[in-house]
């Protein structure tokens, strides 16, 4: 399989075009702007649509109603750009129109800056918008995987007819690696439901809409099925050196690189360390971190945030062991040095 | 006997949600008579917006997608640019459009998108309950200028077709007004030269449909037509303000305000 040395954000765009992406729209933001340019470039030529919109909100709103028409459509932005789409992704989840949203987080809040930052692991989370309504969240950690869950979130997005959040952060985005990519795959689409206009059958709704609250309670609760199917199908996350760890670092993205060579290190000096990498934000690996806590004396959650996915951790843990923090914020990135001294602290704090 | 009207074809046969004497009914006829004439109902997407007309679809045998707040202009460039063979249409109120959508309309309007837009003005945000629009008139009383629109306080009544016509993106603009046969009768055809614009590829087209809202003008139907055209077609002159030929600014009167 052919190799290729690309940025981030490019290896990002060259999936979403391989995974047959027909329209993508967006507003440039800084440290993501290497993916619209790329589309700009390579997307007409291959037959897709490529609009810079007016705004976030102008962008979202643009891929809710490509997405309802029946098109695999994506767009990416940055922190603040989220904030502006909230609104339109409450819509696409409320009205099940698929679609991916690269997220390559910066620091904040508000303006904050452009440096790597996690701390946008609440808002990708929790509620995407207003009301009861989830992203399904991927947490790439290389360049390599960040094109591979690409590829992924497409189909995942129309499986479940939900957005799905490509998470990565400014390195993630800007910096090079090798990369290679599958060879397309032909893929049997059901567009059913989409509001085509093809004047045959019923006429089609994409909505969001239910007065009546019984129904839309019945909604929200077949969206709580979705991803409650979701939880037992869809969950992914890597173990390293978890065998016979006794201490577990729980780290995603660009923090789980600093954490497996503190993991590394740790080792070397004789501590039994593991690191156990969530590579679905939503859903949770609630059962890996649940078993992990029958194994290892305490976790340690390393995250670049105030500490966002320690919340995550200690639901699942339910108590079982304790789950300490440590985290950089502004856009720091944590070093291995670093977090071997908290791994050793913690080691120290619950030897037997 | 010779028929010679008949219900739309693709507006459904069912009782519509609208106050007793609201023109919402008068302007969906009118945009069912221009998809029926034009024969397009077989390609046609409609984007519902918020407000009164949110439940548009229910009354048109067409494929919809309801938009959020604003945000119709984008919704249908989305839907538009991945299938541009075919007729997207929006429907949107003076709240919608002018206030919290002015940057997509502007924008929509701006890149020439191939779509038609419903502008309805009435001058008031109907379905929250009558508060003031970025088109109340200045000296109208809403629930949120109780007592008169002040210019110091709240600014000026917004024209948009003069708006959107200081750009070079828009086709065909035009404004109407459902107030009487002969002005009934110029909309109907405004709207469907707005949807036969879209139909040759000519770009981005809006008619400005001004319209009542007796319930929250607290005047019967009759009045508030009577009121529409003392107070408002001062305010919103009419006619056609932009042509697809020859693509500059041309203003060509649709006809007066007032029907004998």
């Amino acid at each position: 399989m052919e190799r290729m040395l690309m940025k981030g954000n490019e290896a990002i765009a060259e999936a979403a075009l391989r995974a047959g992406v027909q329209a993508y729209f967006g507003y440039p933001i800084t440290p993501q702007s290497e993916l619209p340019e790329y589309m700009a470039r390579e997307l007409p030529g291959r037959g897709g649509v490529f609009l810079q919109a007016e705004s976030e909100v102008a962008a979202i709103n643009m891929v809710y109603g490509a997405g309802g028409a029946g098109a695999r459509v994506m767009t990416s932005t940055s922190s603040p750009g989220v904030s502006l789409m909230q609104e339109g992704l409450s819509y696409l989840v409320g009205a099940e129109v698929p679609c991916v949203i690269v997220n390559m987080v910066r620091g904040g809040p508000g303006l904050g800056n452009i440096a790597p930052a996690q701390s946008d692991y609440f808002q990708a989370t929790r509620s995407a918008g207003h009301g009861d309504g989830r992203l399904i969240v991927l947490a790439p950690s290389t360049i390599q995987e960040a094109a591979d869950l690409t590829i992924l979130a497409f189909d995942l997005a129309e499986r479940y007819r939900n957005p799905v959040m490509i998470l990565g952060d400014g390195i993630l985005g800007q910096m090079m690696e090798p990369v290679s990519f599958p060879p397309p795959v032909q893929r049997q689409r059901d567009l059913s439901w989409a509001t085509t206009g093809a004047g045959e059958g019923p006429r089609r709704l994409i909505n969001s809409i239910y007065l009546d609250p019984d129904e839309l309670e019945q909604h929200n609760l077949h969206l709580l099925e979705k991803y409650r199917r979701a939880q037992q199908e869809e969950v992914r996350w890597e173990a390293y050196r978890m065998e016979d760890a006794r201490l577990a670092v729980a780290a995603y993205g660009l923090a789980a690189r600093v954490a497996r060579s503190a993991v590394d290190r740790a080792r070397a000096q004789g501590i039994a360390a593991g690191l156990l990498r969530p590579v679905t934000l939503f859903p949770f690996p609630v059962a890996a971190f649940r078993q992990a806590a029958e194994q290892v004396r305490a976790f340690l959650v390393v995250e670049m945030s105030a500490g966002q996915m320690v919340e995550d951790v200690r639901l699942a843990v339910e108590g079982r062991a304790p789950v300490r923090f440590y985290g950089r914020l502004g856009g720091v990135v944590p070093t291995p040095p670093e977090v071997v001294q908290q791994i050793e602290q913690l080691a120290a704090e619950v030897a037997p | 006997m010779k028929q010679v009207t008949a219900r739309p074809k693709v507006l459904l046969d069912v009782p519509m949600h609208y106050c007793p004497g609201c023109t919402h009914g008068v302007a969906h006829r009118l945009v069912a008579e221009a998809i029926d004439e034009l024969g397009i109902r077989g390609r046609t997407i409609g984007v519902a917006s918020v407000g009164c007309s949110v439940f548009m679809y229910n009354y048109f045998d067409l494929d919809f997608q309801q938009a959020a707040h604003g945000r119709a202009p984008a919704v249908a460039t989305g839907i538009k640019r991945v299938l541009p063979d075919r007729i997207v249409f929006t429907y949107q109120g003076d709240g919608d459009l002018a206030a919290i959508g002015t940057a997509e309309i502007v924008h929509a309007a701006n890149r020439g998108e191939n779509i038609t837009v419903i502008f309805i003005n009435n001058a008031v945000y109907g379905m929250t309950g009558g508060q003031m629009a970025p088109t109340t008139l200045l000296g109208m009383r809403t629930t949120t200028t109780p007592f008169g629109r002040d210019a110091r306080q709240a600014g000026y009544p917004i024209r948009v077709v003069e708006l959107l016509n200081t750009l070079r993106g828009p086709a065909y603009l035009a404004r109407v007004a459902l107030a009487g046969p002969g002005n009934i009768h110029r909309a109907k055809k405004a709207i469907r030269r707005a949807f036969q614009t879209q139909v040759e590829g000519k770009g981005f087209s809006l008619v400005e449909v001004l319209s009542t809202c007796p319930v929250t003008w607290g005047l019967p139907p009759v009045e508030a037509v009577r009121w529409l055209e003392e107070h408002m077609l001062p305010e919103f002159p009419l006619g056609e303000f932009r042509t697809p030929e020859p693509r500059e600014a041309v203003l060509m009167p649709l006809g007066g305000g007032k029907e004998g």
